[in-house]
């Protein structure tokens, strides 16, 4: 609020103010994060390590993002696959 | 007791050589006995800056191998009696600084020179981290901009942990210099403020160099800034930091360019 109170006051100008802000969380969460394995790297290795029991997966097909909020964060785990999974595991069955 | 000051910063371009040039230089002004080192293995530049390309015969790696002593490899600077430079290596690969090296050489250094001050590579590989490997002190080269303030955020945390001193439950005691400052934009709202940077950073300040036509000056002729220009903002500044990395307590203040009359009015108006 105060943003864009200065902002108006500076003709649009005042930037500093918003890397200020860009800094302070996003150091926030990278101080939190040091000394930790790659959360993300690991998130990966473990879904597909249980997914595969059941399914032959294409490990490239796996992708796993991670998007920050401010109030929440969201986990997208995003499999492909294949189309003859269905069939394979009635043939198995 | 002798000092290992690094001067780091993570990011590059943000005039580490620079300062340790110009704090070196400052130091050996004050009768400090002083050697600059550079552990930017593969891309020197300190012995540039300084002046000295064209009297390098060893350098940093040829003395952590044993092919030559410490004292051949020390280049004694032509202006200032207190001043030396240990140049790096030009073309070795940079895995040849090995740790158990490194420490010899530092502590030789130790016993011959008051303040060794070595001047980081950028990044936070083997070169960044042997160079503030044994540091007692850590001068930390901030720009007023996000992606310097993230980086030098990211090198306190290996300050604090990744040096001989963190391991021994011990300190560096580290400071953030800021160059290239520019107060009115600065007041502006366009650059972050100094209280800014300290507070995102909590880290004491040790000085403000103002952005300046000098450095790049001083660097064209390979003499560090604080002796090309002495009266210089950006030299004036560099010697006030020094004074405080010897314990000196002097008023911080942003050193302007003194501008005649034409130049203030000129200032005023487009400020």
């Amino acid at each position: 609020m105060s943003m864009g109170l200065l902002r108006l006051l500076r003709g649009n100008k005042a930037t500093a103010p918003v890397a200020r802000e860009r800094l302070q969380i996003l150091l926030a969460h990278e101080r939190g994060m040091r000394g930790q394995p790659d959360l993300l790297g690991v998130l990966r290795e473990e879904i597909l390590a249980v997914v595969s029991k059941h399914v032959t997966l294409d490990p490239t097909k796996v992708i796993v993002r991670l998007e920050r909020g401010d109030e929440v964060s969201t986990l997208e785990v995003d499999i492909e696959v294949p189309n003859d999974f269905e069939r394979k595991k009635a043939a198995v069955a | 007791m002798a000092k290992v000051l690094v001067v780091t910063s993570g990011k590059g371009g943000v005039g580490k050589t620079t300062t340790t040039a110009a704090l070196g230089a400052a130091l050996a002004q004050r009768g400090e006995k002083v050697v600059v080192v550079d552990f930017d293995v593969g891309l020197r530049n300190l012995d540039l800056v300084m002046g000295a390309e064209r009297r390098v015969v060893f350098d940093l790696i040829n003395v952590v191998q044993g092919v030559a002593k410490l004292p051949q490899a020390l280049i004694k600077d032509k202006r200032l009696e207190n001043l030396w430079l240990l140049p790096a290596s030009q073309t070795r690969d940079k895995d040849a600084l090995t740790e158990e090296g490194v420490g010899k050489v530092i502590a030789d250094l130790r016993s011959r020179f008051d303040w060794v001050i070595c001047d980081s590579p950028a990044g936070i590989e083997r070169g960044a981290s042997m160079a503030m490997r044994f540091a007692d002190e850590a001068v930390i080269v901030t720009n007023p901009e996000v992606s310097s303030v993230r980086d030098s955020d990211r090198i306190i945390g290996m300050l604090d942990s990744k040096t001989v001193r963190a391991e021994k439950g011990e300190r560096v005691e580290k400071h953030i210099l800021i160059t290239r400052y520019d107060p009115s934009r600065a007041a502006r709202g366009e650059m972050l403020t100094i209280d800014d940077i300290l507070e995102i950073l909590a880290t004491p300040l040790l000085g403000i160099i103002p952005e300046s036509q000098d450095v790049l000056k001083a660097s064209n002729v390979g003499t560090p800034v604080t002796l090309s220009n002495a009266e210089g903002a950006p030299a004036r500044a560099y010697i006030d930091a020094a004074r405080r990395l010897c314990g000196d307590t002097v008023p911080m203040q942003v050193p302007t360019e003194r501008k005649g009359f034409m130049d203030r009015l000129l200032r005023r108006r487009a400020a």
